[in-house]
């Protein structure tokens, strides 16, 4: 919504500048988004009004004419092109050193004059685009007839004008009168309400016309008056220029009112031309569904059951609060108008332009509800105009069916709940005067409450609570304390997935993984890259009707395709090793319920290092990097785990593992498939680590397991064990580590894995550190020597292990 | 007799001037082993031989080649001492490295900064005693709007716009990707039976948007509720007011100004004074000359919200408040554009 600054000083006396203005508006009642200035660089001095007093033509030039100008400080002559100029028009005249903005190129410049096809020219009379008001550089701007001549252009035509956005529940803030009452609240000066008056001097218009509702729901209130033996013509330059910066384009004078008035009032009118209105009669009725009516913007649109339409005595001549029909438009030829001013169910309309796809001036205020009250005093507003602009008659009365006539509202405001809702009291004169300025009738009852009945064009104010706010907004929120929560503090809810996705997001930081946040929605093909095809649940995932584009359709089943996405886009700009997690959800489908949201972490790490300086070689991460970070992470979490092979889609077999802590799945460590990879634009071995958090949540140890350290050393023994090459080294670990022997605990780790030369064929050796700890006494080599032999023994008997070299 | 004493000042004189040859740390503890070692050291040797000596010459000659062992291992300290300086001399010197070359690459993992500022507003929030709950992205249309008391053929679903999920049940659409964490409200004090309740709702919200340099169509959300007797607005202000000086310095100051949002009563949204311009730069590219910074939306929960969940809304009153984290986080670190935060580009996440 525009809102004209001298427009709004017709109403209120605005003596603000414009950024008070504006920041004053924005504090109590809607945001202003912007504001601009017409004529700041007018010259004051150099443009003024003048009046063309003699037109000849110009004695060298077809297209040139000789005007003279009464500028008011003296008559100058001009050559003009202009097609429109006439004499008694009211014109903005430049003179010399003038800023204006040059017809042709576009640029500011300073007037110069020169002797045009050699008659000097004293000045030059202004276009809209010289002046920069619009692109128009066709005819002069024409000023209405009342301008004083001389007065500085800036002072007649000057404004600023305020773009405002207003909020969803205030139709009456979509109209000057609405803003100016806002702007006489906050600022307690006097609204003066527009002229209603008007002489009805026609014939008593229930006896052209009668109006009837067969919706009732549907359409609260409709009034019709008739104006007969209209002039149409255009309307003054002051209404069109109005139009005008409002952005709508001057049609003539009736059509102009309606809009006049609907920016005025916020409610909108419609004028029919009422010869068109078959049997003089209206009806205001549900569609018949597949009904067809021809609006003004001449688009045919089909019409259903729920939609009202305004009829004559013989179809729809218009779609309710949308658009008329162009089957009883204002035309040229109009003499006598029908005026429909009425009030509409805001759902309706809202409804109705959304599944027609037109959205008007005139839905855009109804959807957002409109006092039905309002529809009288537009009439009243548009006749009042109709008068002075059409020369027409107008026939006495209003035409007035309303079944939703509602008795007033009262609210009873006690005047405690202020200070319960508010934090602050303010005091009985305070909330008095906002209310009363607001338009609302307040009275306050001792000891403690206020009786209040909202205007009719606030229909938005409906309990207590409302009246609160209107108060408090204008009173001004700058003066309400900041002040401590009180009272008790609620119970937490437990969270034990929540807290432990978040324990494992700084477990992979701590592992020196960059954290990325991929999109929720991507494309099925992409999903299809990495999700196994016999996985029914993942690989049918939801999509949405309406995404923002068409590689955001789906709602990710799994993250492999983000990440792997944000691992290729990364290593297009970076060498060197990349490690890249996410922790977000797969959505995966349920039947009739919303989806499994399931937290998984996903990693990817690949990349070579350089040793750099004193160290020399590369070293290019592979599979146990990925799993060395699986294997930390759950020694973070201090969940013990197992690792055993599994191919996976989408995974290299032979290099991928599940992870397994008994008999729950965590996750998996594996080397991306090379094909997959390269699917995403990947050239390099890449790893992935996933670990599901709900999963891991079930093993998670309460706390961890723990043991006072042992105050008896250890004692290491290394064992080179030739195994056969099929055992996996977990295997051997897993026994190794499972031996006991009375307080005696046994640790072990794998470090060679060597084959080849001197070994028998078909085997390995495996060198283990194998730690021994008494938790009570310092250990002997017997006693070490002892729990070997029970350990090789146990090994020889399990896996056929054999002492290397033994 | 004082053949034994002039043998061991020979003895001396040799040890002394074998110590004086050695030239590194090498030759020294050769020479050690070779004079001091515990086994066929010439000295530990000498002090072995004590016991031969005859018994009247026992005491001088211990005494004797006590003295002589003192001397040779206070020389041997010296001269180790004098090696081991000069070994640290040269390393400073001959053997100094290049210090500017750089450091082999280490790995540091970071959180994204979208997480990192969710996590410093939830911990902001946590001190003032407000609990942590989630709720679900993809959401009933019913807790989304209607619960929100934003009806179907409501404008202020325009507010919204929204991405609806592909789904037909009961032959309706009912599923969207939540528009924003508001239903939360709801799904909170759904489940609690009686207030107090003081909590924030983070995750992510859709919005059926154009990106540009300042909207991103995924997006991540604070809720916060606080429900009980008492609960005031000023107490929303100043909650809030602790918010923001936690989070953008503590002198900041911060205003209220009307706003709508259905679910609210009275409706706010909050601001702070521009810490770019300070409200001297009628260009600022932040607060576009006005002096203020639009951050969040906030107000009273509407009583008929209250009344929803079962609550007496004159007994109980609560505030509610919304905070975009995205913006949040393109405030503090001055970040232009936010769609930087979803390119997931390692050149920009590095940097916080």
């Amino acid at each position: 919504m525009k809102l004209l600054l001298s427009w709004l000083r017709e109403l209120v006396d605005v003596d603000l500048p414009a950024p008070t203005l504006a920041r004053k508006l924005i504090d109590s009642t809607a945001e202003v988004e912007s504001w601009e200035t017409i004529g700041a660089d007018w010259d004051p001095e150099r443009i003024r009004v003048a009046e063309v007093v003699a037109v000849e033509p110009h004695p060298n030039a077809d297209r040139l004419r000789l005007a003279t100008v009464e500028t008011g400080a003296g008559r100058q002559q001009v050559v003009c092109g202009a097609p429109n100029l006439a004499v008694g028009q009211k014109v903005a005249f430049a003179t010399e050193g003038a800023l204006l903005v040059d017809g042709h190129t576009g640029e500011r410049a300073k007037l110069k004059l020169r002797p045009i096809r050699g008659v000097e020219s004293a000045g030059m009379v202004l276009s809209e685009k010289e002046l920069g008001l619009s692109e128009d550089h066709e005819g002069i701007l024409e000023l209405p007839a009342d301008a004083p001549v001389g007065r500085p252009l800036v002072e007649q035509l000057g404004d600023v004008v305020f773009d405002i956005t207003t909020w969803a529940n205030r139709a009456d803030l979509l109209g000057v009168l609405g803003l100016a009452r806002e702007v006489s609240a906050i600022t307690s000066k006097v609204l003066r309400e527009p002229d209603l008056t008007y002489a009805a001097k026609g014939p008593d218009v229930g006896a052209l016309v009668s109006v009837s509702i067969e919706a009732p729901d549907l359409c609260p209130r409709f009034t019709a008056s008739v104006i007969e033996s209209v002039t149409i013509g255009p309307s003054p330059a002051w209404l069109q220029e109005r139009l005008h910066r409002h952005g709508m384009r001057p049609i003539n004078n009736v059509v102009d009112i309606t809009n006049y008035v609907m920016l005025e009032t916020g409610q909108p009118l419609h004028a029919f031309d009422f010869d068109l209105v078959r049997g003089k009669r209206i009806v205001a009725r549900r569609a018949t569904p597949g009904e067809h009516l021809t609006t003004l913007d001449g688009v045919d649109r089909e019409l259903d059951g729920e939609m009202l339409v305004i009829c004559d005595g013989e179809g729809p001549v218009g779609i309710a609060g949308t658009m008329g029909g162009g089957n009883s438009e204002v035309s040229d030829r109009t003499r006598n108008v029908l005026l429909e001013v009425a009030n509409f169910k805001p759902g309706s309309i809202r409804r109705t332009s959304t599944r027609l796809k037109l959205r008007t001036e005139a839905s855009l205020r109804f959807e957002k509800g409109l006092g039905p009250e309002m529809a009288e005093y537009a009439q009243r507003r548009a006749l009042h105009l109709f008068e002075a602009l059409t020369g027409g008659r107008i026939a006495s009365g209003l035409v007035d069916v309303f079944p939703g006539k509602q008795p007033p509202r009262t609210i009873e405001l006690p005047a405690a709940r202020v200070e319960q809702v508010l934090g602050m009291t303010i005091a009985p004169d305070d909330v008095r005067r906002i209310l009363t300025d607001l338009g609302f009738v307040c009275h306050f009852v001792p000891p403690g409450h206020y009786t209040v009945q909202p205007p009719y064009w606030r229909p938005d104010v409906a309990i207590p609570d409302d009246v609160v706010e209107d108060v408090a907004r204008i009173y001004g929120y700058d003066k309400l304390p900041a002040t401590h929560l009180r009272g008790p503090l609620p119970a937490p809810e437990p969270r034990p997935v929540e807290d432990l996705r978040e324990r494992v997001r700084d477990l992979a930081v701590a592992l020196g993984f960059q954290e990325v946040i991929t999109y929720s929605l991507t494309e099925q093909a992409k999903l299809a890259r990495v999700v196994e095809p016999g996985d029914a649940r993942r690989m049918a995932p939801l999509s949405v009707v309406n995404p923002v584009a068409a590689r955001h359709s789906f709602l990710r089943t799994s993250l492999r395709a983000g990440l792997l996405e944000a691992y290729a886009g990364n290593r297009r700009q970076h060498e060197g090793p990349l490690r890249l997690f996410e922790i977000g959800s797969e959505y995966l489908p349920v039947e009739a319920d919303l989806p499994h949201e399931r937290p998984v972490l996903c990693a990817l790490l690949g990349g070579t290092r350089e040793a750099r300086w004193a160290r020399a070689g590369q070293h290019r991460i592979d599979f146990y990097d990925a799993k060395g970070a699986a294997e930390a992470l759950l020694d973070g979490l201090g969940v013990p785990a197992s690792y055993r092979p599994e191919p996976g889609y989408g995974l290299l077999d032979g290099h991928a593992a599940v992870v397994a802590s008994g008999k729950e799945l965590l996750g998996v460590v594996a080397q991306v498939h090379p094909d997959t990879a390269a699917a995403f634009d990947i050239g390099e071995p890449v790893f992935l680590v996933e670990f599901w958090i709900e999963d891991l949540a079930r093993v998670l140890p309460e706390r961890p397991e723990y043991a006072a350290p042992s105050r008896f050393p250890e004692v290491r023994q290394d064992l080179a064990l030739v195994v056969d090459v099929e055992t996996p080294a977990g295997r051997v670990l897993d026994l190794v580590r499972a031996h006991r022997s009375g307080t005696v605990r046994v640790a072990a780790e794998v470090f060679d894995d060597y084959r080849g030369a001197g070994l028998p064929e078909g085997k390995k050796s495996l060198a283990l550190a194998v730690h021994y700890r008494a938790s009570d006494r310092t250990l002997t080599d017997d006693d070490v020597a002892r729990i070997q032999a029970g350990l090789l023994k146990r090994l020889e008997k399990e896996i056929g292990a054999a002492l290397r070299g033994g | 007799m004082t053949a034994p004493t002039s043998a061991l000042a020979e003895l001396c004189a040799d040890a002394l001037a074998a110590l004086a040859s050695a030239a590194d740390e090498a030759a020294l503890e050769q020479w050690r082993v070779a004079w001091l070692g515990r086994q066929g050291g010439r000295v530990t040797g000498l002090l072995t031989s004590i016991k031969d000596q005859p018994a009247d010459q026992k005491a001088a000659f211990g005494a004797e080649a006590n003295r002589l062992k003192r001397d040779i291992e206070a020389a041997f300290a010296e001269k180790h001492e004098q090696l081991k300086r000069r070994t640290l001399r040269e390393l400073s010197t001959t053997e100094a490295i290049d210090v500017t070359l750089p450091g082999r690459p280490q790995v540091i993992g970071r959180l994204h900064p979208v997480t990192q500022t969710l996590r410093d507003c939830v911990k902001t929030f946590g001190e003032m005693g407000f609990r942590v709950a989630e709720g679900p992205e993809v959401e009933w249309a019913s807790y989304n709007f209607d619960a929100m008391r934003i009806p179907e053929d409501h404008p202020a679903r325009d507010m919204w716009d929204t991405i609806w999920v592909d789904k037909l049940i009961d032959g309706e659409r009912k599923m969207l990707l939540r528009t924003h964490t508001s239903p939360n409200q709801a799904r909170v004090m759904e489940r609690t039976p009686e207030p107090p309740i003081r909590v924030i709702v983070p995750g992510k919200c859709y919005r059926q948007e154009a990106t540009d340099a300042t909207h991103e169509w995924m997006l991540t959300q604070i809720e916060g509720l606080a429900v009980d007797e008492g609960v005031r607005m000023s107490d929303l202000k100043g909650v809030l007011y602790d918010f923001s000086r936690k989070m953008f310095g503590t002198e900041r100051k911060i205003i209220f100004h009307h706003s709508y949002f259905p679910f609210v009563e009275p409706g706010v949204e909050m601001a702070l004074d521009c810490f770019i311009c300070r409200g001297e730069d009628p260009a600022c590219h932040t607060c576009h000359g006005t002096g203020w910074i639009e951050i969040l939306g906030a107000g009273m929960v509407h009583p008929e919200v209250i009344e929803n969940a079962g609550y007496d809304s004159n007994r109980y009153t609560g505030f509610a408040f919304g905070i975009g984290v995205e913006r949040v986080a393109l405030l503090r670190w001055g970040i232009e554009d936010i769609r930087h935060f979803y390119q997931n580009d390692v050149r920009f996440l590095s940097q916080f």
